[in-house]
């Protein structure tokens, strides 16, 4: 077990690499730059920002300048936009805000979700299974993007309850909204993955075996389903978790929460290079992370399989 | 007084395709520490008798008439009161032995479970009794083994594994329906040889569903023979082997492989298992019956008793069919 997970880290190396170097290549190919604007600057002003960012400086040199600040400084630049902040400080700024709401639309996703896939598998084709099924659909095509405007005008312009947007150091009122917003379409997925896997996982032969002991129905789910059924839902919790925490723009935009989401897309819009490599590379990494995380997760439920 | 007595058990599940009759008006007794055999092709309602019994049946099956275990009626029993009676009154163990444990838990869970819930035991003393039992089916080096998981012990082991679960509890009853089908003929004596001298040691009941013949003439007391989901023939299992008086029996006797004659063709039953959903209103044989009359197409024989212990149900005359 411990040399896999040497092993998956090493190969993540140049997992990475390959990443940071197939999105530099595409960022040089798009056209136009972060200095490019409506109003042309003059020739000689161009020349001289493009020079201070290193923009003038060949392919290979910039991208061999950008790995090696990143290697040995962990200095993922400047911001071509923000004066004066580096990568380091937009996602240390941001990536805390993204981690809290997304952790905890994680949380809830997944334990609503189990819970209404499991429930509805146990009572399948009762009412409570068509009414999880609907909200499975439902949930899935209703966007966060129509969401989240929606819990905007209720909780806040119609009932007052909540405030409409701020992060305010993470408190409580400020979170509800972005976390149910984010977690929804999740929570659906999570939902209809569990039911499929728990009602295939309760038509085994050993659950059969279970019920045949006289285990009682509680317990024969819980110890004999949970482990077996969890396992198809485990390879998209993985995706899933670091797809919340690394957050959403849409929330960012609707909730003002000032999380990295906002970021990365104007990144992308304004050709801010370092600021889109430095939240693609924390994407990547995280990714990379929790899907070696959800490896060894496997192996602890799934005693057949051994690395 | 019979330990269980089965008074025209109605097994029908409810498919898209319409009802399926698996089992239709099937009487059934046994008595304490006797042996039945239930015998009969596939689907002719064997296991669902079984399932019936145990209360586990699929979703969409429904159970009508009496199943009467020591004294109390089985059907229409809460699934809490049934849990009382599984494993604690009636064991089972089934066809698959590669499925039937959770391979998800250690054989230790899966065995300690039953006594820690049904006879309040201690985590420690249910798996030192748990190992005692895997002693008594012959598993070696049990006190270690007992942590492995079901993949890690072979088809033959883990029927042996879920016997001795079975076993636990001390029932009085174990249904083991085609525990040897799975298995390979030198383990399928080894089982065999195991169920028998768990009956010796324990005195426990048992009804062994299977399809095989051979299995059947070593081991059972009294033998009922399946069709269509109705008994077609039951009786002691020497008088039903040596003088059949149904003409199902007759072919599946006759269908059976012997090495003490040289035959060049294996006798066959011509036609097909029953369609459940559509059995014919007499007797469910009578399709593919050599010596049909006109009336088994449309009356239903009854059971009729021939001598003690030994019933028919058949229109002709037994000269006719022997």
């Amino acid at each position: 077990m411990f040399s896999f997970v040497v092993r998956r880290l090493m190969v993540a190396v140049p997992t990475l690499l390959i990443l940071v170097i197939l999105s530099f290549v595409l960022m040089y190919a798009a056209p136009g730059g972060p200095f490019n604007s409506e109003r042309p600057l003059p020739p000689e002003v161009l020349a001289n920002i493009q020079a201070k960012y290193g923009l003038d400086q060949p392919f290979w040199k910039r991208i061999t300048d950008y790995i090696w600040g990143v290697v040995a400084h962990f200095d993922f630049g400047p911001s071509f936009k923000f004066k004066d902040r580096s990568v380091n400080d937009i996602i240390a700024q941001g990536f805390p805000v993204t981690l809290t709401y997304g952790f905890w639309s994680f949380v809830l996703a997944t334990v609503v979700g189990v819970t209404l896939g499991t429930a509805a598998a146990i009572k399948q084709n009762s009412w409570l299974d068509y009414l999880a099924v609907g909200f499975s659909v439902g949930a899935q095509v209703l966007p966060n993007f129509v969401m989240a405007p929606i819990l905007l005008l209720v909780f806040t312009l119609w009932l007052g309850w909540l405030p409409g947007g701020g992060w305010n150091g993470g408190e409580w009122p400020y979170l509800i909204m972005p976390v149910i917003a984010l977690s929804t379409s999740y929570m659906a997925s999570i939902a209809r993955i569990m039911r499929s896997s728990m009602l295939e996982v309760l038509n085994t032969n050993f659950i059969r075996t279970a019920q045949a002991k006289g285990i009682p129905m509680r317990r024969v789910i819980l110890r004999h389903a949970m482990k077996p059924a969890i396992l198809p839902l485990l390879s998209y919790l993985g995706p899933a978790f670091v797809g919340m925490i690394t957050g959403s723009v849409v929330i960012d935009a609707f909730f003002s929460t000032g999380g990295i989401g906002t970021f990365f897309v104007n990144s992308a819009f304004s050709r801010d290079y370092s600021v889109m490599m430095g939240i693609t590379i924390l994407v990547g990494t995280l990714t990379i992370l929790f899907n070696l995380v959800v490896d060894i997760l496997y192996a602890w439920i799934d005693p057949k399989i051994r690395y | 007084m019979s330990l269980l007595n089965i008074q025209d058990l109605k097994v029908s599940f409810t498919t898209p395709e319409g009802e399926v009759n698996a089992v239709n008006g099937l009487n059934l007794s046994l008595n304490e520490g006797e042996t039945l055999a239930v015998v009969g092709e596939s689907g002719s309602g064997k296991s669902q008798t079984a399932f019936a019994t145990m209360g586990l049946l699929a979703k969409n099956g429904r159970a009508t008439g009496t199943i009467n275990f020591d004294g109390q009626n089985l059907l229409g029993m809460s699934t809490k009161a049934l849990n009382k009676v599984r494993s604690q009154q009636i064991g089972m163990i089934f066809q698959d032995p590669m499925t039937s444990l959770n391979p998800y838990l250690r054989i230790s869970e899966q065995m300690a479970e039953v006594l820690t819930l049904h006879k309040g035991m201690s985590k420690r003393d249910a798996i030192n009794e748990s190992v005692k039992m895997l002693d008594a089916v012959r598993i070696p080096d049990a006190r270690n083994r007992i942590t492995n998981y079901p993949h890690e012990f072979s088809g033959g082991m883990r029927q042996r594994i879920m016997i001795a679960m079975s076993l636990l509890c001390r029932p009085r009853l174990l249904i083991a329906d085609e525990p040897t089908t799975a298995l390979d003929v030198t383990v399928q004596a080894q089982i065999m040889q195991l169920l028998g001298d768990i009956r010796r040691e324990f005195g426990t009941a048992i009804i062994l569903i299977t399809h095989d013949l051979g299995v059947v003439a070593g081991f059972c007391d009294r033998t009922l023979v399946l069709y269509g989901g109705q008994v077609m023939e039951e009786g002691q299992t020497e008088t039903v082997f040596a003088n059949p008086t149904h003409p199902y029996t007759l072919g599946l006797l006759q269908a059976v492989p012997r090495l003490d004659r040289e035959e060049l063709e294996l006798a066959t039953i011509a036609g097909e298992p029953p369609d459940m959903s559509r059995l014919p209103a007499g007797c469910p044989f009578s399709p593919r019956c050599d010596i049909a009359m006109h009336r088994c197409a449309t009356l239903r024989p009854t059971l009729e008793t021939l001598e003690a212990g030994h019933r028919r149900a058949c229109h002709k005359p037994i000269a006719e069919v022997v």
